[in-house]
């Protein structure tokens, strides 16, 4: 045990993260399987738009004190992220639209 | 806990569950624009919990990917049209690959010498992943986007360099593990190799089979998402992470399985074995042809009291759905029961046929899955094939040395009769002969599908 955490992470910590991951997959596969297969190219779209939840984590290496080459990094990185987030709601949003029902009903 | 640490974690933990409640609502065509608001506010929490954080003391280079990612972002999102959804799909993998290979990357550069064992294995499994992804997802793009040759690209011992590679990769990452503290040069390299690793993984992928790859690359931008949420101890990139991952590989479970291949077949399948042997492309059988024109198409479909439209990749590249539009609103004026059969792996991702026919207008309650419509071929009266090769080829069913044996296709030559749209006799994909172009109740007319299409609508108005 003191091998795998030896310096820092507690390994609490790290089955805690575990346990949210299975949950999280359990449940979303629970979930998309009942995406049809009419909205899989929409469902695509916006699961690579929340995927840009690593905005998240790259606003923490663009705002951090000093300016060096990990800020840059963290810059470009926001802004690969924000293309996703920005670009990926849009457009699936765009594709949601077109769907509609017999009779000219958008849904 | 200060109060700006209470703050994000109740932003992360409101937008987690929005996540969750946007992911839902795409389980139905009505609920899911609403779905997607959800999400967008979800999003919009996260980044302003983060942006409270204590740690972010600067805002210039913030501000400067902001800015810049949402000018992108717009075009990306409001200009690319339908049918290049699966370039769109890819490139934007491939910025999501890039992002979390960054991030983990600026991780290592501040925290080398500090990182424990548990948060070097974490980092080193996110930049692999986020690499791969991002030139992965670069060398589909371009295949889709007649950048690069479509055709799959092989070389002596491929398989040997691509496994090697990975495996260089992997003893690198655990070396890593071992000693965290092991010169830069090493993690750079396993950085660099993972670039290559993408490049080599999908250099051998050709077109048909890229709905499979689509799906497995946005698995793994989401594996890659959710491992820098466990470098950061951060549960909503968890969660995200998770979630689009397990989406991805679902739909690639469901590709595969249109297909009748395993991820491994497709993966590493562009080999030897998989050739088909004593097939031969555009054989003897070509004269046997049923070559009609459009007027004797025309005079069947009049005649037609129900029609099963099935498109292929064939439809998006001639960008023809406005077309079958037109003439599917003329045969149901003329009383004709007009319904369409989608296959799972038809076109170049997930739902591309779907999203194209929705865009023509064409109601959702119209198109339908292969399952769901497979059975009523025996009773339908004509089936049009627009630009669709393999899904409608019965050596699928009756062939068993067929490459593509096994794969479920539509049953297009139970209807009375066949009509199929295609360019010229070139075989498609996979290289194979198809017997339904050569079927007795088949008429084949060739040219573009859209002045085809405009073609039989003009003569069926005629009569």
């Amino acid at each position: 045990m003191s091998l795998l955490a030896s310096g820092g992470t507690p390994l609490s910590t790290v089955f805690f993260g575990l346990y949210i991951f299975m949950l999280a997959a359990f449940l979303g596969f629970q979930v998309i399987s009942k995406v049809p297969a009419l909205l899989h190219t929409p469902l695509m779209a916006f699961t690579n738009a929340i995927s840009g939840i690593s905005l998240v984590a790259s606003l923490v290496a663009a705002g951090g004190e000093q300016f060096d080459v990990a800020a840059v990094l963290g810059c470009v990185a926001v802004t690969a992220a924000t293309i996703n987030v920005v670009g990926g709601f849009l457009i699936t949003d765009r594709m949601l639209k077109m769907f509609r029902k017999k009779g000219g009903d958008k849904a | 806990m200060s109060a700006r640490e209470i703050l994000t974690s109740v932003c992360y933990l409101v937008a987690s569950f929005l996540f969750l409640l946007g992911l839902r609502g795409l389980t139905h065509p009505d609920s899911a624009r609403r779905g997607t608001m959800y999400a967008a506010l979800g999003m919009l929490l996260g980044v302003v919990g983060t942006l409270v954080q204590a740690g972010i003391v600067r805002y210039e280079l913030i501000g400067v990917g902001l800015v810049v990612g949402t000018i992108i972002g717009i075009p990306m999102g409001l200009k690319i049209p339908m049918t290049k959804m699966p370039e769109r799909i890819a490139l934007s993998h491939s910025f999501g690959g890039l992002a979390v290979a960054l991030v983990g990357t600026a991780h290592y550069w501040h925290g080398h010498g500090t990182l424990d064992r548990f948060n070097m294995g974490a980092t080193g499994f996110e930049v692999f992943m986020g690499a791969i992804t991002f030139t992965g997802s670069l060398m589909a793009f371009g295949k889709l986007q007649g950048l690069l040759p479509g055709k799959p690209t092989t070389f002596p011992m491929q398989n040997f360099l691509t496994l090697g590679t990975i495996l260089a990769i992997v003893s690198l990452a655990v070396f890593l593990v071992v000693k965290p503290d092991a010169p830069v040069a090493v993690f750079y390299t396993m950085l660099g190799l993972s670039f290559l690793a993408g490049v080599l993984l999908v250099l051998p992928i050709g077109g048909a089979d890229m709905p499979v790859v689509i799906c497995l690359l946005n698995s793994y931008a989401g594996l890659a998402a959710a491992a820098s949420g466990f470098v950061f101890s951060n549960n909503v990139l968890i969660i995200c992470g998770a979630l689009d991952g397990g989406s991805g590989f679902i739909l690639a479970m469901i590709m595969s399985k249109a297909m009748n291949r395993s991820f491994a077949n497709v993966l590493f399948g562009a080999f030897g074995a998989d050739t088909p042997a004593g097939v031969k492309p555009g054989g003897a059988k070509a004269a046997a042809v049923n070559e009609a024109t459009v007027e004797d198409a025309a005079d069947v479909l009049k005649s037609s009291g129900s029609m099963i439209v099935v498109p292929g990749y064939g439809m998006a590249v001639a960008q023809a759905q406005h077309a079958v539009r037109d003439l599917a609103n003329l045969m149901e004026k003329n009383g004709t029961r007009v319904r369409y059969g989608i296959h799972p792996v038809a076109g170049r991702m997930p739902g591309h046929m779907n999203v194209l026919l929705a865009e023509a207008n064409i109601p959702y309650e119209q198109l339908f899955d292969l399952d769901q419509i497979n059975d009523d071929f025996v009773s339908t009266d004509v089936v049009l094939v627009v630009g669709a090769n393999d899904v409608v080829n019965p050596a699928a069913k009756n062939t068993p040395g067929s490459p593509i044996y096994g794969m479920p296709v539509f049953n297009c030559d139970q209807a009375k009769s066949v009509i199929v749209l295609k360019r010229s006799m070139n075989p498609g994909f996979a290289g194979i002969e198809n017997e339904l172009f050569v079927h007795p109740r088949t008429m084949m007319v060739f040219g573009d599908a859209k002045q085809t299409l405009t073609k039989m609508s003009a003569a069926l108005k005629e009569h």
